[in-house]
């Protein structure tokens, strides 16, 4: 599904990713996993298709096609989503008019009329009881006094009307508390399937007891320095990141 | 024989046309003098530094335009809020035109400023609130020196209108050029609540100038609500005075609206002569070309605990200018004050400029007092992740243009008027968006 090859791209002349390799196929659930300022959430925004970020060397091929030079929202109607660390503020928009809108621009750049008002209605009803969102909530400004959680578990809630093929959950876990972790995970694992894949980005563990990973992967200092299966992210846990520089700087 | 030396030689010829033998002449001929010795303002007056009236003025106005064959309802259908029962008084080249309107003295007097200014049974009325709001400047002077025509609304105590009342004029270029000066009255009697809806549409590329004055009266707790739809093509300016008197514990709204005209000057006064006095001035400007759009407001707290909401958003596109020229001034009596006022603007384009300047003088020392002007860019941000999910980067950027005039838009309190609006933004920004905000 997704086939990143030797990578490497800068922001301001400043190089953040130096060659990343990674390949994700359907079905699969990746982590990457890393010290802060390793490159993670660059990693996320480029797949994205962030314009700050530019991509000097390497390309990032989805289902067969290089992706590098389509405008962020023509990866979105691709099938690629991203949940934001940080979702934005966006005062005067509700959320449910902002998944309207989403979704019909989605459906028109497919060449699909808008969805029907009722299916619509039905879907939010559907998503929202999933990620046991309020109905109440759906009416207000999107992010708008969010807190933390309420703002992680919107962006679940987006994935879940958006239905995307690859999902990227950068940072999702931070500002949970254990309650909101749970919901947020066990919408990912219900969302789960053998057409779809996730790549979890995480600086800890927690997330990953609950949405299982089947690669785990070290970004540091803009590469890839190890991959493994899930009981690497537990050995990062107990360690730390220390020992994995120092192999690097060795 | 330039514009100024024209307009005052009209003054004879109009003198033939009306009573020169009334109270309202008397006003007129004392403005009129006004005007002689100030003419019009220029950039050096600090009321008009950034806006110029020059080029403008070169133009060989007609000041007594020829009345236009009739114009057909269908034809001008959508320049009028038509999707609910409404009062018209309609204009076309400064005359009236009975065929598109719908007056009334039905308990209230929905008419004509002409009737009003002739008739006796008026003449308490106009001497009591003709030209007593108004300011001595040499623009509204020159309106007043030439008012014969354009809305006048009493409406007596304890009415409340159910049906908003529209104001709409109409160039149609049958002059190579046509000077237009509205003058409209707005009496509201004691409790008695009134909606009013003002346009001035030009349908012609022929050059209009529009110099307008309209006369608020708020009596005690009165509820008035003006909005202003200012979305000419561009060969239209308008120079419109709206000067608000209220009376103590009434509510005024004035909503401005600018769109689209070659260079359009609001000066909003609003006058707060009692306690308990809640004036809210709030306006969405939207321009781009080479459009100019000045806001020029006055809010006077003369007396104690009462309110002032001032928002004001602007967009500005291409090489448009834009001006907020805010000031509020707190008389020492008029303790307990609560005055906020902000100006936030987006500049889309590096050659979009504007000017913004709050002016507060203050005399009181137990008020609440605010102000805040901003300027910025479309936040990058936000737009990525609306992209990210998928939304084209123009509806994108209409959508956080609609949220930043929200505020705004969400005080209109017609559905009607306020979807109409939101279309007319929509159209401006070049998208469609599925639901109302």
């Amino acid at each position: 599904m997704l086939k990143i090859n030797n990578l490497h791209a800068s922001i301001e002349d400043k190089s953040i990713l130096k060659g990343i390799n990674l390949e994700v196929k359907a079905g699969e659930v990746h982590a990457i996993m890393g010290p802060n300022g390793s490159g993670k959430s660059t990693l996320a925004s480029v797949i994205a298709g962030k314009e700050e970020y530019e991509v000097t060397d390497g390309n990032i091929i989805f289902e067969g096609e290089d992706i590098e030079e389509l405008a962020a929202e023509e990866r979105a109607h691709k099938g690629v989503f991203l949940s934001f660390q940080y979702p934005v503020e966006i005062p005067g928009v509700s959320v449910t008019n902002f998944m309207k809108t989403a979704i019909n621009e989605t459906r028109k750049a497919k060449g699909l009329e808008d969805m029907p008002a009722k299916d619509m209605l039905k879907m939010i009803r559907e998503k929202s009881e999933l990620l046991e969102i309020d109905r109440k909530f759906l009416s207000r400004s999107l992010n708008e006094g969010f807190s933390g959680g309420e703002k992680k578990r919107n962006e679940i809630f987006q994935m879940a009307m958006l239905e995307p093929k690859l999902a990227i959950l950068d940072e999702t876990d931070s500002g949970l508390d254990i309650d909101a972790l749970r919901i947020v995970a066990n919408g990912v694992n219900k969302l789960k399937s053998k057409d779809n894949a996730v790549v979890v980005i995480t600086h800890y563990q927690r997330l990953l007891d609950y949405i299982v990973p089947d690669y785990v992967h070290v970004l540091y200092n803009g590469r890839i320095v190890k991959s493994g299966g899930k009981e690497l992210a537990h050995e990062l846990e107990e360690k730390g990141y220390d020992w994995i520089k120092e192999e690097v700087n060795a | 024989m330039d514009l100024k030396e024209k307009l005052v030689s009209s003054f004879l010829a109009l003198e033939n046309k009306v009573d020169i033998d009334s109270y309202v002449h008397d006003v007129r001929t004392d403005a009129i003098k006004i005007f002689e010795d100030q003419g019009f303002p220029s950039k050096k007056e600090e009321a008009w530094k950034y806006t110029s009236l020059n080029s403008i003025l070169k133009e060989d106005y007609s000041v007594f335009p020829k009345q236009e064959n009739a114009l057909e309802f269908k034809d001008i259908k959508k320049y009028f809020i038509h999707d609910i029962d409404t009062y018209k008084i309609v204009f076309i080249d400064g005359k009236y035109a009975s065929h598109l309107s719908q007056t009334t003295h039905d308990g209230i007097d929905v008419c004509l400023m002409s009737a009003a200014l002739s008739k006796p049974k008026y003449q308490l009325v106009i001497k009591n609130y003709f030209n007593k709001a108004a300011e001595k400047d040499s623009l509204t002077s020159l309106n007043t020196a030439f008012s014969c025509e354009g809305a006048y609304i009493h409406i007596p105590k304890n009415k409340i209108v159910e049906k908003p009342i529209q104001i709409l004029h109409f160039s149609t270029g049958n002059e190579s050029a046509t000077m237009l000066q509205p003058r409209n009255l707005v009496v509201v009697g004691e409790n008695a609540h009134v909606q009013i809806i003002e346009r001035h549409q030009s349908l012609t590329e022929n050059p209009v100038l529009t110099n307008s004055v309209t006369e608020i009266f708020a009596s005690k707790r009165a509820i008035v609500d003006f909005y202003k739809i200012q979305n000419d093509n561009e060969n239209a300016t308008l120079i419109d005075h709206t000067f608000v008197k209220q009376s103590r514990e009434s509510f005024a709204s004035v909503h401005t609206f600018s769109f689209g005209g070659k260079l359009i000057r609001n000066n909003l006064n609003f006058y707060q002569e009692g306690e308990r006095i809640d004036s809210t001035l709030k306006g969405i400007t939207i321009i781009g070309n080479k459009q100019h759009v000045d806001h020029n407001t006055l809010v006077h707290h003369i007396e104690p605990n009462c309110e002032s909401h001032q928002d004001y958003k602007g967009i500005f596109d291409g090489k448009s200018t834009g001006v907020f020229n805010g000031k509020v001034l707190v008389n020492k009596e008029a303790q307990k004050t609560n005055a906020f006022q902000a100006n936030n603007n987006i500049l889309i384009s590096d050659k979009a400029s504007i000017n913004t300047k709050p002016q507060l003088e203050i005399f009181a020392d137990d008020v609440k007092c605010s102000h805040g002007c901003t300027i910025g860019q479309l936040d990058e941000s936000a737009m990525f992740y609306m992209q990210a999910r998928g939304i084209p980067e123009k509806e994108a950027k209409a959508l956080l243009m609609f949220a930043f005039s929200n505020n705004v838009l969400s005080s209109v309190k017609i559905p009607e008027l306020k979807q109409r609006i939101t279309k007319i933004i929509a159209s401006k920004l070049g998208v469609n968006i599925g639901f109302d905000l």
